[in-house]
């Protein structure tokens, strides 16, 4: 273990110095940095691609290259309840607060992350679910709560969704260095920015990491109809009611009988 | 054909939106009912959530009743007086009934308190509408004359102070009932997304003595009045109104409509109103269900923060 950490650790101190110390250089891109959702929308596929840029110092390395990104959407404070029987109905008794857990994250890999690289290096990567920080609300305080049932419940429910997942094998390296993978966005993905990380890894060490973005934004009539639901209330109620009376008035003229 | 609305943050089909506006409003006209509480469920169940679900059928139920609204008003079937009268209650329960279904989603317990009122509002008028229509299709078999409810006995709320003369309707009573089931059908009609016609209806006639010429029309132009003013509140308030899915349904619902009054008019009033009985009780029926069986998960998880 210690020697992974080592490992590690000079790497991160090498990364610090400047990234032109490091053997290897990764560059990756996506496919397109706008998702557009208009009145057909139904989810998008977007392409993470890149590629490996070896020199001189790195040509030699056999051992195969492993990728894990991770797609993290916008960040929003959520809330977990938990119900309860209470005189024969289920009722929310219990409730917590989860401070900014991502709205999407995916974390899409070369291989299983276990087969990548060690626990311990998981764990102080924050790779996979399991090891992104969800900070609760206790109290007026802000922290993890481990081993909690909420925390499980909240990943639970976001994977039955589909807006929390992992997918091992889902990066596949079609030459030695070049390597792509499909990030799924289904139709209930929130607005906003996204971000993507990409993390190199080789031996189980971590040996190079770039990062990316993307933004998913609504446009035309759908983002003028939430702008005007959010920023003019009011007006937005009288001018929803007056197209109900309209519709109503054009039935009762179009069916009049008499 | 999707489509993806914009408040409720889902694609839907357009075509099941339609159909089911379509079928809603078919039973809204055979009825003459608002349909909103069918609506309602409806859209939960296709996974709308239900505090948009019941801030969009508050629009819809306001175009269908307006549509109906104008057809009574055609044939002078509307007293203005009542209905303006039950309005100022409504507008008051409006508002509080948003305040506090505002109030219940902070507390995370919105959801209960829709299905825990849909339980009892619909078992008690489920109930007494089979029974009695039940007993008015037996005195029917039995040959004997249908029981006329209409006498000119008053209740001793009638006598109250601020009496009111309702001339269309022929009724001279205190303003005070009036205004309370106006704010009756207000307050409940915000929370649960209802018109409150099934509800209006009776109340009228056997509370208040309105005859059955005026009632419905009347009825009408409260429901289409406190919906909007409904709408107004919970686009303002809670941001909560999909203009979109509320579109879909309105032109499904006002053209169901058409043909469930026509299909109304070829069945006896005793056996529609068995019918609505037993409709109305299934709803509930299903809602109670819920309410009672262990879910499925224990577990639910809710945005907060006003970006969704």
């Amino acid at each position: 273990m210690s020697y992974a950490r080592v490992a590690a650790l000079a790497l991160a101190a090498l990364l610090a110095n400047g990234g032109s110390a490091t053997a290897e250089r990764l560059i990756a891109s996506l496919t397109n940095h706008h998702v557009m959702i208009t009145s057909n929308y139904t989810g998008v596929e977007l392409v993470l691609f890149g590629s490996v840029e070896r020199d001189a110092a790195s040509a030699g390395r056999h051992a195969p290259y492993d990728i894990v990104a991770t797609i993290t959407g916008p960040r929003e404070p959520l809330r977990t309840r938990r119900k309860q029987r209470v005189l024969g109905i289920w009722v929310n008794t219990a409730a917590r607060t989860f401070v900014d857990p991502p709205s999407y994250l995916a974390v899409l890999t070369s291989h299983p992350l276990d087969a990548i690289t060690s626990a311990e290096n998981e764990r102080r990567l924050q790779l996979g679910i399991a090891n992104t920080p969800l900070p609760e609300l206790i109290n007026n305080d802000i922290g993890e709560v481990g081993n909690d049932p909420f925390r499980a419940a909240l990943v639970r429910l976001m994977r039955e969704r589909g807006l929390y997942s992992e997918q091992p094998n889902a990066v596949t390296f079609l030459t030695p260095t070049l390597f792509r993978a499909a990030i799924s966005l289904p139709a209930q993905v929130p607005i906003g920015s996204y971000t993507v990380d990409v993390k190199l890894f080789a031996d189980g060490n971590l040996i190079a990491h770039t990062d990316s973005a993307f933004e998913i934004v609504k446009v035309g009539f759908e983002q003028f109809v939430v702008n005007a639901a959010r920023e003019h209330g009011l007006l937005y109620g009288l001018a929803t009611a007056l197209m109900a009376l309209f519709t109503g008035w054009i039935a009762s003229v179009a069916f009049r009988r008499d | 054909m999707q489509i993806f609305l914009p408040i409720a943050d889902i694609p839907v089909n357009v075509f099941l939106v339609l159909a089911m506006g379509l079928a809603v409003g078919f039973i809204s006209g055979m009825f003459g009912i608002g349909g909103g509480f069918l609506m309602t469920p409806l859209l939960i169940f296709i996974g709308v959530q239900p505090a948009v679900a019941v801030a969009s059928v508050t629009t819809h139920v306001a175009a269908s009743s307006f549509s109906g609204a104008i057809a009574y008003w055609r044939r002078n079937a509307i007293d203005v007086t009542l209905a303006l009268t039950l309005l100022a209650g409504g507008i008051v329960g409006s508002a509080g009934g948003v305040a506090l279904f505002t109030w219940l989603r902070a507390q995370d317990q919105l959801d209960l308190v829709i299905g825990l009122s849909y339980v009892t509002l619909l078992s008690i008028v489920g109930v007494l509408l089979v029974g009695e229509s039940a007993r008015a299709i037996i005195r029917a078999r039995h040959g004997k004359p249908a029981e006329l409810r209409r006498p000119g006995s008053h209740i001793w709320f009638h006598g109250l102070p601020l009496k009111l003369r309702f001339k269309r309707s022929k009724v001279y009573v205190s303003a005070i009932p009036v205004l309370v089931i106006g704010f009756i059908i207000g307050f409940i009609g915000a929370i649960m997304g209802i018109g409150g016609g099934f509800l209006l209806v009776p109340m009228l006639i056997y509370l208040v003595r309105v005859p059955t010429a005026t009632v419905i029309g009347t009825s009408l132009v409260l429901t289409f009045l406190t919906m909007v003013a409904a709408t107004v509140l919970h686009a303002a308030t809670n941001h909560l109104v999909d203009a979109v899915l509320a579109l879909i349904l309105m032109v499904g619902g006002v053209i169901g409509a058409q043909f469930g009054a026509h299909a109304g008019q070829r069945i006896r009033g005793e056996w529609l109103r068995l019918l609505l009985g037993l409709l109305v009780l299934a709803v509930g029926l299903r809602f109670a269900v819920q309410l009672v069986l262990k879910p499925e998960d224990l577990y639910s998880i809710r945005a907060i923060g006003g970006s969704r």
